[in-house]
């Protein structure tokens, strides 16, 4: 069997916004207040009446060529089994580097620990058997979906081959991969 | 000088400090600090059911060294199928609140200044008690009333109806969906109820008035939603807002606010004039088609465009659209339908248009759901009220109205309005003076009780108001009354204490049952507690406890859910068929089919107000809630972008609203500039600009839509208070005046690009 290679497809067409991945997420991961690791973005384009909208649920993008490891000089950010982009805290200065490098927002620095947190694709759970991640578990229009895109079995894998997609700032040449249904 | 001034809880040394940060336990994520095992938490998980709504949705608690650290779905449970909403999901937040109330306290007076001071449990309910006896010994049982929102009220309505009062009152009746149960029960002889009989997730086309799904999350209906739009629904929306469900649709009607029912005359007028509509299925089931097509011959598109906005062309193709899926075609009943005073008209309206579709009793329309058939607990029978409630001027009015009206239990605490005044409330779970329209009244109304007394969680405004203030223990430290709804699949669901009552605060049935037996009906209250109560239920019904315990739910044997599977086509109507044309309504006078009223317009300058929800909170009950605030702590007031160009006003500025009668907002909120609305009206989420000082998160924030709502228009049928007619403008404010509340959301981002 192939080294897996995590990734997470999130529908926006049945995607409401509600932030149940957003408040799932806190509580699963015990964030500090004011601070999340996932959220949602709601862009509006057109001028009344005629509206587009597109809803999208964000976090890390775990990605395969991620500005973050690049950046940070302590090699505390770096790539993990399936490819999941993660952050070691003993190894953390809390410099901030990554804060910078990463063109998602997706990382702040924690006000307890002084070191960086983010999204790990529920590592916890994962490496423990289980099969979701809190978000995905949550999602009451089961919208979001994690999996292995070298297991030809998954659903992430179906998804993509049935279903058009995008990912966020493909101009940012990090190769994302969160990847959004259209 | 007032009988009774609003007493800022705490203010006289009551309350506690906050004993309680945020959440203690790991902080993981990362290879050094695993989780023992997150499915477990390492500790225990309860079975329960969520009470942040009032869906019921079933709930796994996770508690780790005595503290919920996190709730998920039950995936046993039919209506949450494992999955949640964020307010299920955030329920930690009201039981962690260091806003909760913490001890009984009595309102005394000293020296010209009245305060709470803490008190026992004894002593609260000792005077309660005796002024309930002083009451009824006075006046009568009858001059005691009961208000009440949320599942845990099953025990206070149980003890109103052993003592012998009629005026027990929900403001979810006359305050928000009353109009469309009554609407549908004079079409098809039956309600859709709560959760809604819908069978979206079947449906080949669904119609959204007004119902914002996505924004408004029950779960199991946005669920259903999110399926049909998976497998390829269409979807039609009426809103003048581009809500999250119009931004999903094929297509959006962004209709001008209070003349839906021209949109659905014409509507029947196409389906009826180009013979769309299910023939068979009216001949079968309806009665009252000839004057129905008769009455719509003159509502074509073409008069309908002037009244709604929406081209007649437009009109037809969504007409075509849906009749084309039908049966599994579908237009939503709505649930806050108190809108223009007319809402029973309007679901009646939506009624009709759905049995020309054919959808009742069918596979994507809406379902005939059974229920889970308990034993009822042995009582001594209640004795029959002496009096009818008080809750309307006199017996003809509102004659449809088979609930009783909030807002007339409230107009009957002001002397002479009524058959008879009353004298003293308990209000649980319901902060009228946001929730019932006209708040002068209500405050008029509170100064003239007796006794006041109010069992809450948080100290809402009517918590200062009280004569007595009981702190409930919340829906996560209880044990309640079991739920057994009615729904496509027939179960029953328990709600247990998952950790003990925090503080001095005690559940429900407990304050009830003590009240009780002080009142003298210890006959009422025989069981030891809730649990004991439930199970012994539970027992006669022949279904085993311990699984019920366990699971947090017990499922029934499925009936048959659609009229081609078996259902029976009982309509429950005089004629004992749809009626198109309602005899009942003839009785009485009123229109037997819906005729449209073009709405009052706005003065010049002014803007109609809608307000609404956002997913994140259920109303004031949930916006003190600090997890939830996370991603949306104050409302904003949305403003078409050419208006706010006009008022120069920009994205995020802050101002007051003000009404047609000169209210002006308490507090400020921001501007949110945006195409997303339509220029005659404006949009804010109700539950915000809280005056309560001791919701030390939420006051100050935003603004409350209620103190605004200083007239409504009352539903003739069955005294429903339709509540959007009401017209608010601009008054920029100062940057000093600038509220309390901040108003960045840490986790949405909200981007408008004009293309």
């Amino acid at each position: 069997m192939s080294e897996p290679r995590y990734a997470m497809v999130i529908d926006t067409k049945t995607c409401v916004g509600c932030s149940a991945c957003v408040i799932g997420c806190k509580t699963e991961n015990d964030t500090p207040d004011g601070y999340t690791r996932d959220w949602i973005v709601t862009e509006t384009r057109g001028t009344f009446p005629d509206l587009s909208m597109t809803i999208t649920s964000q976090r890390c993008n775990h990605c395969e060529d991620a500005p973050c490891v690049r950046a940070c000089p302590t090699g505390a950010s770096h790539y993990a089994e399936g490819g999941q982009v993660k952050v070691s805290r003993n190894k953390c200065t809390g410099c901030k580097a990554c804060i910078s490098a990463c063109p998602y927002g997706a990382r702040y620095l924690h006000p307890e620990t002084r070191t960086v947190d983010k999204c790990t694709f529920c590592y916890h759970r994962i490496a423990t058997g289980m099969t979701t991640t809190s978000c995905q578990e949550i999602c009451p229009t089961t919208s979001i979906v994690f999996g292995d895109l070298n297991d030809p079995d998954s659903e992430v894998v179906d998804l993509l081959a049935r279903r058009k997609y995008f990912t966020l700032r493909p101009d940012a040449g990090t190769e994302p991969q969160v990847y959004y249904l259209i | 000088m007032n009988r009774r001034d609003f007493i800022k809880i705490g203010s006289g040394g009551a309350a506690g400090a906050a004993l309680l940060g945020g959440l203690t336990t790991d902080w993981y994520g990362s290879y050094e600090n695993r989780l023992e095992n997150p499915d477990t938490d390492g500790d225990r998980v309860v079975p329960s059911f969520c009470e942040l709504c009032f869906w019921k949705c079933g709930i796994l608690a996770h508690v780790k060294d005595g503290r919920i650290t996190k709730i998920k779905g039950n995936p046993k449970h039919p209506l949450s199928r494992g999955r949640l909403c964020p307010r299920g999901a955030g329920g930690t937040g009201l039981l962690y609140d260091p806003d909760r109330l913490k001890q009984p306290m009595v309102r005394v007076g000293k020296n010209g200044m009245q305060n709470f001071e803490a008190v026992s449990w004894d002593t609260a309910l000792d005077e309660v008690a005796d002024k309930f006896e002083m009451i009824r010994q006075r006046y009568g049982p009858e001059a005691l009333a009961l208000y009440y929102h949320g599942f845990g009220a099953n025990w206070m309505k149980h003890l109103f109806k052993a003592y012998g009062s009629p005026n027990i009152a929900a403001p979810s009746y006359a305050q928000c969906r009353g109009p469309r149960d009554v609407g549908f029960d004079l079409t098809f002889g039956s309600i859709v109820g709560s959760p809604e009989v819908i069978d979206m997730q079947n449906s080949r086309c669904i119609t959204l008035i007004g119902s914002h799904l996505g924004e408004n999350m029950h779960n199991t209906q946005v669920q259903d939603f999110a399926t049909a739009i998976r497998d390829g629904a269409d979807l039609i929306v009426v809103d003048p807002r581009y809500s999250v469900a119009a931004s999903k649709a094929k297509y959006w009607l962004p209709i001008k606010p209070g003349t839906d029912i021209a949109l659905l005359l014409a509507w029947m007028h196409v389906l009826v004039d180009e013979g769309l509509y299910d023939k068979e299925y009216i001949d079968n089931y309806a009665y009252g088609f000839d004057q129905l097509e008769e009455h719509v011959k003159p509502f074509s598109p073409e008069w309908a465009y002037p009244r709604t906005g929406i081209e007649p062309e437009l009109i037809r193709r969504t007409a075509h659209l849906m009749a084309g899926a039908r049966p599994a075609s579908l237009i939503h009943p709505g649930r806050h339908v108190t809108w223009m005073g007319d809402d029973t008209q309007r679901s009646r309206a939506i009624a009709i248009v759905n049995a020309l579709l054919g959808s009742w009793g069918r596979k994507g329309g809406f379902y005939i759901p059974s229920q889970l058939e308990l034993p009822k607990y042995k009582y001594p029978g209640y004795l029959p009220p002496g009096r009818q409630a008080a809750d309307r001027p006199n017996a003809s009015s509102f004659p449809l109205g088979d609930n009783v009206l909030a807002q007339g239990v409230c107009n009957a605490t002001i002397p002479g309005l009524a058959e008879y005044d009353l004298k003293g409330w308990m209000v649980y779970g319901s902060n009228l003076p946001t929730t019932l329209p006209d708040p002068k009244t209500t405050y008029a109304a509170i100064q003239k009780l007796d006794f006041l007394v109010t069992i809450e969680v948080l100290p809402a405004e009517i918590a200062g108001w009280s004569d007595v203030v009981l702190p409930e223990a919340t829906y996560l430290e209880r044990c309640d009354e079991l739920h057994n709804p009615n729904y496509r699949e027939p179960y029953v669901a328990v709600r247990q204490e998952v950790v003990p009552p925090m503080y001095e605060s005690k559940p429900g049935w407990w304050i009830a049952k003590e009240l009780g037996t002080r009142m003298g009906l210890p006959e009422f209250f025989p069981w030891e507690n809730s649990e004991e109560y439930g199970m012994s239920r539970i027992k006669e019904a022949g279904l085993d406890c311990e699984a019920l315990q366990k699971d947090g739910v017990i499922l029934g044997k499925p009936e048959p859910l659609y009229f081609e599977e078996g259902a029976a086509p009982d309509f429950y109507t005089n004629t004992g068929k749809i009626e198109l044309y309602s005899t009942r309504l003839a009785e009485h006078n009123f229109d037997p089919i819906p005729v449209f009223t073009q709405p009052e317009e706005a003065p010049d300058g002014y803007y109609r107000l809608l307000f609404g929800r956002t997913p994140t909170h259920t109303f004031g009950r949930t916006t003190n809630n600090r997890l939830l605030s996370e991603v949306y702590k104050e409302n904003h007031v949305w403003v078409n972008r050419g208006v706010a160009l006009k008022w120069g006003l920009k994205n995020g500025q802050r101002v007051y609203l003000q009404n047609q009668d000169g209210v002006k907002s308490t507090f400020t909120l921001p501007v949110k500039v945006t195409n997303r609305i339509r220029p005659e009206a404006v949009f804010l989420v109700h539950g915000y600009g809280r005056k309560a000082k001791l919701l030390s998160f939420v006051y100050g924030k935003g603004v409350d839509s209620a103190e605004l709502v200083t007239r409504y228009k009352v539903d003739p049928i069955m005294g429903g208070t339709g509540m959007n007619v009401n017209f608010v403008t601009f008054i920029p404010a100062d940057e000093e005046a600038a509220n309390p509340g901040g108003h960045a959301d840490a986790s949405t981002e909200n981007k408008e690009v004009t293309a």
